[in-house]
């Protein structure tokens, strides 16, 4: 058995006990990590090389390079951060102050709105640990920890014993899933697989809220009013409940108010908590030293007024989604994330038309056609710091191999020196 | 997990006795347990039964991973959840603080646990189905969100 664990960064759930088992210069083995686990630490089969136009580049005169492309662009974008950990996010926020650019995180199109409303205090949130030990009544919507956060169910909120939940999964816990297929999860939730059309979600947060009040519910979609009163009385019974919130419910909902309603309500009759499943190892840790420096979590421009006065500007305009549309930027700083990959070609397109520095361990759609390539080491493995799990708690990361790649707070610093 | 109806649905229903059972239901039954293979039926290799054929080869898989309990996992569709690991109630007894509690195993009793990703099992001699006083014990099979885990 080994004595030291080490953290995973697959995803955000920062699982804290992996063992890891080293040859010298690379990990042979991972232990107790889900597929997705193993086959981040593992690292890249692809690594990204330092490049300047294509050419092949040392790692000073990229640097000075993608400084002279954030100075010269008039509004350039510093985008992705959920792979990186806090102190390169810190740094990021620096330059981004420093040549007046916009920033966004990939939270402006995933999970934003709802750690937002968690961190203005609008929603009642708990810990990964406090479910362990606790929860009774576990909901997953619009989610699918099986195949998004594999370890989710097993180490968290289903299956493990807790200190008040000695009797687990079989006895003292009930797991519940809303979705529109039935996922994975759903068939561990067996007969509390709550089947709904898309885009009806917002359908039966009103139902079951007013199922809660004891009023009937009813709604369009052929759920009899029984099974949704059933759902209720789960819930109003729940001695510690958590709702996990899935994209499939962030993005049927056009705002947060009827979730904020129902958590109120909930809370009215019963103890409920909601955690976001955030995907990205560090996405949740974007958001905050970004709402601790500006009150905002995301979407945020450090412009100049007509005086030469810094100001902070803020709004959906910000995002680099709309950013991008509109062909607003003429730079963009792209860190830990695949926009040209992960977005809609006609949106990601713009990339195409602007200087692009991708900076990232691995070669990606984005880098392809990146004007300055930097490769960084891989976070968590190669370089530590701290980041931000899904629930809100500061994880530190451990180094577990040395590498000659710098670390992308590192590179950060570097550009600042620079600037 | 798949049944000896499923298999038998799958057979060209003849009762012809080629592979030495009184009936394909026999036969379907002997191909669960795995005391037969899907080449022992030669009517099966027939061109009009192909798909049939490959379908039965894809259902009944090899038994040459499997344990001394009859466990198999299927190393393709196993995620590296670590629910199974979790729920088992023989880890669970020899591990509380550690699998029982959803963390890595913190000592070499247990039976299941995840090396690079993958479920592997040891010690199978402590698993409720196996030995004299044995059970059908389904803790794994249940849990398993891919249906990774049989048993033989």
């Amino acid at each position: 058995m080994n004595e030291k664990y080490y953290v995973c960064t697959g995803c955000a759930l920062l699982c804290d006990d992996i063992e890891i088992e080293c040859d010298g210069y690379r990990i042979s083995g991972v232990n107790s990590a889900c597929r997705k686990g193993v086959a981040r630490m593992k690292g890249c089969q692809d690594p990204l090389a330092c490049s300047i136009s294509g050419q092949k580049a040392d790692i000073d005169a990229a640097i000075k390079e993608a400084a002279e492309i954030l100075t010269n662009a008039d509004n350039p974008l510093i985008f992705g951060l959920g792979n990186s950990t806090i102190e390169a996010q810190k740094k990021a926020i620096e330059v981004a102050r420093r040549v007046h650019a916009y920033i966004d995180d990939t939270s402006s199109f995933c999970q934003g709105p709802v750690i937002e409303a968690i961190l203005n205090g609008q929603i009642r949130s708990c810990t990964l640990d406090e479910v362990r030990h606790q929860a009774d009544v576990i909901i997953y919507w619009g989610a699918d920890p099986a195949n998004s956060h594999p370890r989710h169910l097993s180490k968290y909120s289903y299956f493990p014993r807790g200190k008040e939940r000695q009797r687990g999964w079989e006895e003292d816990r009930t797991a519940i899933a809303i979705d529109v297929r039935h996922s994975d999860t759903a068939e561990i939730c067996k007969d509390h697989f709550y089947q709904i059309p898309p885009q009806a979600d917002r359908e039966l947060i009103d139902a079951l809220t007013s199922a809660l009040s004891g009023k009937v519910p009813k709604v369009s979609f052929g759920m009899e009013s029984k099974k949704i009163l059933e759902l209720a009385s789960i819930l109003k019974k729940a001695q510690f409940g958590t709702i996990f919130v899935g994209l499939g419910l962030v993005y049927s909902l056009s705002d947060m108010e009827p979730l904020i309603k129902l958590m109120d309500k909930l809370n009215e009759v019963s103890n409920f908590h909601l955690v976001p499943m955030v995907g990205q190892y560090n996405m949740r840790g974007a958001d905050q030293p970004m709402f601790n420096e500006t009150g905002y979590i995301n979407r945020v421009h450090f412009d100049t007024d007509p005086t030469g006065a810094d100001v902070t500007r803020h709004g959906p305009e910000c995002s680099a989604v709309e950013l991008l549309r509109s062909g607003e930027v003429d730079a963009a700083l792209v860190i830990g994330s695949d926009p040209m990959g992960s977005l809609p070609r006609s949106i990601a397109e713009h990339l195409l038309h602007i200087p692009v520095i991708n900076i990232d361990p691995c070669k990606t759609q984005t880098s392809r056609n990146a004007a300055v390539t930097i490769p960084c080491a891989l976070g968590g493995v190669e370089s530590g710091g701290s980041a931000i799990r899904m629930d809100g708690v500061q994880v530190e990361l451990p180094v577990i191999l040395k590498s000659d790649r710098l670390s992308d707070m590192e590179i950060f610093d570097r550009i600042l020196e620079v600037l | 997990m798949t049944g000896a109806m499923e298999i038998y649905q799958l057979l060209p229903k003849t009762n012809c006795k080629e592979c030495g059972r009184s009936t394909c239901m026999a036969f379907a039954a002997a191909l669960l347990s795995r005391d037969a293979v899907v080449d022992d039926c030669p009517i099966l290799k027939e061109e009009k039964y192909r798909d049939n054929y490959e379908n039965l080869t894809k259902i009944v898989s090899p038994v040459g991973n499997a344990s001394e309990t009859g466990m198999i996992v299927h190393e393709e569709l196993c995620t590296g959840c670590g629910n199974c690991v979790v729920a088992c109630p023989v880890n669970v007894a020899e591990d509380p603080y550690g699998a029982g509690a959803g963390k890595t195993p913190t000592n070499d009793k247990v039976i299941l646990r995840v090396e690079d990703g993958i479920v592997r099992i040891s010690n199978v001699e402590d698993c409720r189905r196996f030995g004299e006083n044995k059970i059908l014990c389904s803790g794994c099979i249940v849990t398993c969100p891919t249906k990774a885990i049989e048993f033989i």
